[in-house]
């Protein structure tokens, strides 16, 4: 039994440095992005002059340039079209393949499994040159189906991992009982199975939502030449490159922006969810 | 027939994945490797071999190896810079609070620290770039060069100094990383058993002595597996170096990593080839980081 310590001072100190380590990094993190967010109230004097000076007074309309002028309204368009359907194709397909792969002996199973499972640690820009000459002979080049298609393939190996994972741990009695009533195969999986896998469903569809708007390198190689079909991410760059000739640098702030805040919302309500999901993908 | 209905039913679920798998995954890998060995430039429509001449190029390519070297600080630094910050904050948060009462306790406000530090990661690497190129600015209008001037130094050429631009575009890398660890090590440090923080508290340890005697111990698997995935990052870092630095590694190849050239020589240079080749010595490095990293650092595991 060791001595109990008079009255330690030296914890309080401790825990105040701690705090103050804390409070640093997240000043790090969040300076950064309020700045961005008030420089787009900012003109160009304001800009190129003292960072840390307030906008003058709020101006909108860089907001409005970088909507109409920058097409931000349109890129965001197209992004929700392509990660709605990439995302929904991802979680059929991946959820399919995965209650198979889970729950069915079949020639072949663990070959296909971690086919799938390797494509986690492929490195992606091995495959970009090929894989754009891939969607040229398919005649999907710039096209939203063909980067739909690309997104879903290459969000498959995470998707199956984690879901074949899920479906192992729900119970055989309920299929069994399923198959006694004389339910389909299928059926068991869209009425029975599906809804029971739910929590994970959710968490691995957030996942794939913020992994497919975030996607920068795959719309970089197959959307190259049509303007209109760009996504956010390449929009976001573009701005950055024009904001430098045409000296609009207001509404490239406002841009950003527009890019952060709804993934700032979609963060804000489901960070419980996100937090586990990426979790538990890289501890199993 | 319940057999037939059984196969079926799998080949049923299965093709569609199967399919989008093998064409747009699979067939791109294995025509990466196949055409390391040619000399295609991307129109030509038969394929010419070559043999290992890509390889052998490769190894008298000043630029490659310059590549190589910047790829290796990037693989060296970026997992233990991010460690190390990771753990530390994990450490406060989870067991900062001191052990009074019941168990271990976490700092307060550690849920609203979670949250910050998380964000960055689900940001886009476009819109990070973005970003931290009007931060890292070289005169007054960058956030940094403007408090710099403020307290009386002269400004930083962040992105523009040769000898920096490569550290500035890991520190990007790190603040974006540092959360996701923090999180995977937080779970990692939620398992261990309060009645050994307790048991070491009772007997007078302090909590550096906590933090050194029983939570890096008992988190080994889990900073091995996040080291890993560091080193993977480390590699696909280059979508970050394309937005801040542009395609050439600004300024004058000094950012450069071999994804940056690779891109270029494919896209730029046309020769798909070559780029291949570089592709697969990256892939083997890849590969082989990770098989290293997992033998190295393997040890008995600790039963809980």
């Amino acid at each position: 039994m060791a001595m109990p310590r008079p009255a330690r001072p030296r914890p309080s100190m401790l825990g105040g440095l701690s705090h103050v380590a804390l409070f640093i990094w997240a000043l790090l993190i969040i300076l950064p992005l309020l700045w961005t967010f008030l420089a787009s109230f900012k003109n160009n004097t304001e800009i190129f002059g003292d960072a840390l000076q307030l906008p003058g007074q709020l101006r909108l309309d860089a907001w409005g340039r970088a909507w109409d002028k920058a097409h931000v309204g349109q890129y965001m368009l197209n992004t929700v079209i392509v990660v709605f359907f990439s995302t929904l194709g991802t979680m059929l397909f991946g959820s399919m393949a995965a209650y198979v792969l889970a729950r069915y002996q079949f020639f072949g199973n663990k070959v296909i499994y971690y086919l799938f499972v390797a494509g986690m640690a492929f490195p992606i820009f091995l495959a970009l040159g090929p894989l754009f000459f891939v969607v040229l002979q398919l005649g999907l080049l710039n096209s939203h189906v063909g980067l739909i298609l690309v997104y879903i393939a290459y969000s498959l190996p995470f998707t199956v991992f984690f879901l074949a994972a899920f479906f192992r741990t729900l119970p055989d009695a309920v299929a069994e009982a399923a198959a006694i009533d004389g339910a389909s195969h299928t059926r068991t999986f869209f009425q029975i199975m599906l809804p029971m896998a739910k929590p994970g469903l959710i968490s691995i569809t957030i996942f794939n939502v913020l992994g497919q708007w975030n996607q920068y390198l795959l719309p970089l190689v197959l959307l190259t030449d049509d303007k209109d079909k760009w996504v956010i991410t390449q929009g976001i760059a573009d701005i950055s490159t024009i904001a430098g000739y045409e000296a609009d640098w207001p509404s490239l702030f406002a841009a950003l922006c527009m890019a952060i805040i709804p993934v700032m919302i979609v963060y804000i309500i489901f960070q419980r969810q996100i937090q586990s999901g990426l979790g538990a993908g890289t501890l199993k | 027939m319940q057999r037939l209905r059984k196969y079926g039913f799998v080949a049923g679920f299965l093709a569609v994945p199967v399919a989008l798998y093998s064409v747009f995954v699979i067939s791109p890998y294995i025509q990466a490797f196949q055409i390391s060995l040619t000399d295609w430039n991307g129109y030509k429509s038969r394929l010419h071999y070559v043999g290992f001449d890509n390889f052998t190029r490769l190894f008298g390519d000043e630029v490659f190896w310059r590549a190589l070297r910047n790829h290796g600080i990037l693989l060296l630094v970026l997992p233990l810079v991010t460690v190390v910050i990771a753990l530390f904050f994990a450490f406060l948060l989870n067991l900062g609070g001191g052990s009074r009462g019941a168990g271990m306790k976490g700092i307060w406000g550690s849920k609203f620290y979670r949250v910050v530090f998380f964000f960055p990661q689900v940001l886009a690497v476009a819109v990070v770039g973005v970003l931290f190129k009007a931060v890292y600015r070289p005169d007054e209008s960058g956030v940094i060069n403007g408090a710099l001037i403020k307290l009386g130094f002269d400004p930083v050429g962040w992105l523009i100094e040769p000898n920096l631009a490569l550290w500035a575009i890991l520190a990007v890398m790190i603040w974006q990383a540092v959360g996701f660890y923090v999180v995977l090590f937080s779970a990692g440090m939620a398992a261990i058993p309060k009645d050994y923080f307790e048991a070491a508290a009772l007997d007078g340890a302090g909590r550096v002595r906590l933090f050194f005697s029983i939570t890096l111990p008992l988190l080994r698997d889990t900073i091995q597996v996040g080291w890993v995935y560091l080193g993977i990052a480390a590699f696909d870092g280059f979508a970050l170096i394309l937005v801040l630095a542009g395609d050439k590694g600004e300024p004058d190849g000094a950012t450069t990593v071999l994804p940056v050239e690779i891109w270029k020589t494919a896209f730029t240079y046309s020769k798909v080839g070559y780029a291949s080749a570089m592709g697969v010595v990256l892939f083997f490095l890849t590969v082989t980081f990770a098989v290293l990293t997992l033998r190295t650092t393997r040890r008995e595991r600790i039963e809980l």
